[in-house]
């Protein structure tokens, strides 16, 4: 018996195998369709920004990255929804660690020029609105473990607004160039730069918020209240 | 040749620590490993000239998440299955 299910199984690996190779020969064997980089070249003018990463992502196909951070959104919803909300003002997880405070000293302002540099550069080099939302949610990690009080991340209003504010604004401006009699997330002419620029902003404080919740909301374990400094 | 030398190591390194992060039996050294992951990772996509998603791994791949674990390590009591601290 066993031996059978091990002998089917092995079958259906195989077949499936062969399927995927052949699959892939085919891929291989047909031309590319469309000349991607090439088509991107051709209409990077029209997008206004010079970067293609960020061209892509926020004007060819920026139904995407709104998708993206409502999925971001979501989480970090369901995170804090999971949290106990006493953890989210906990003076317990204040750290007295003397390296930590010198390093917040150091790079938290450092952090913060970087993600502003990064939402910056978006526009023509490497760099963009979820790496400067990453950068900026890491400089608020820091500051969480040296207990800097951050009074915006209780459930509030400023929390909500923070959360909702980079898929809000992003989903005003599709709906509002929908009506406008565009298709849906068509930027209007010579307006692509500014609303791009403002979408990337919030969409950086956004993400950043999404993260910071999520890390804040994590539940602190009384029994291991020890071993704090150790790992962190 | 240098090139080929390098990619060579850093694809070794990527699937070492690959297997170490699924093979540990220590929660905490299993998100250590995931974090080298992540910063390798970043090094591989920097390689394949793709800057821009070297960064995000770098910042959220290997620095958020792996914080956002070694969290979730600390309240599962970071040891389960491996030995008790």
């Amino acid at each position: 018996m066993r031996a059978l299910s091990v002998v089917t199984m092995t079958a259906v690996c195989l077949a499936f195998a062969g399927l995927l190779g052949l699959a892939v020969w085919h891929i291989a064997g047909s031309p590319a369709p469309v000349n991607l980089p090439g088509l991107l070249a051709e209409n990077l003018d029209a997008s206004g920004v010079e970067h293609p990463i960020t061209a892509v992502l926020l004007n060819f196909r920026s139904y995407d990255t709104l998708l993206e951070i409502g999925v971001l959104v979501i989480a970090g919803i369901a995170g804090i929804s999971m949290a106990k909300t006493t953890s989210l003002e906990d003076p317990d997880l204040r750290t007295s660690d003397s390296l930590l405070y010198a390093l917040q000293r150091w790079f938290v302002p450092l952090m913060l020029v970087l993600a502003g540099y990064l939402l910056w550069a978006g526009s023509d080099r490497p760099g963009g609105a979820f790496q400067a939302g990453a950068v900026l949610a890491a400089s608020g990690v820091m500051m969480r473990l040296g207990g800097i009080p951050m009074d915006f991340l209780r459930p509030g209003v400023l929390l909500r607004l923070g959360l909702a504010l980079g898929f809000t604004v992003f989903l005003l401006v599709a709906v509002a160039s929908a009506l406008a009699g565009e298709a849906f997330l068509a930027y209007p002419a010579g307006f692509a730069k500014p609303l791009i620029l403002v979408i990337e902003t919030v969409l950086t404080f956004s993400i950043a918020m999404v993260l910071l919740a999520l890390f804040v909301s994590a539940p602190v374990n009384r029994a291991q209240e020890p071993e704090e400094g150790e790992h962190e | 040749m240098i090139e080929w030398f390098l990619d060579g190591m850093l694809v070794l390194a990527l699937l070492t620590t690959a297997v170490a992060v699924l093979a540990s039996r220590n929660l905490f050294r299993a998100v250590v490993m995931f974090i080298a992951f992540g910063l390798l990772m970043a090094l591989a996509w920097v390689r394949l000239q793709a800057p821009d998603i070297a960064l995000a791994e770098a910042a959220i791949g290997a620095g958020l998440t792996g914080v956002l674990l070694l969290d979730a390590a600390r309240h599962l009591g970071y040891s389960r299955g491996g030995r008790p601290e």
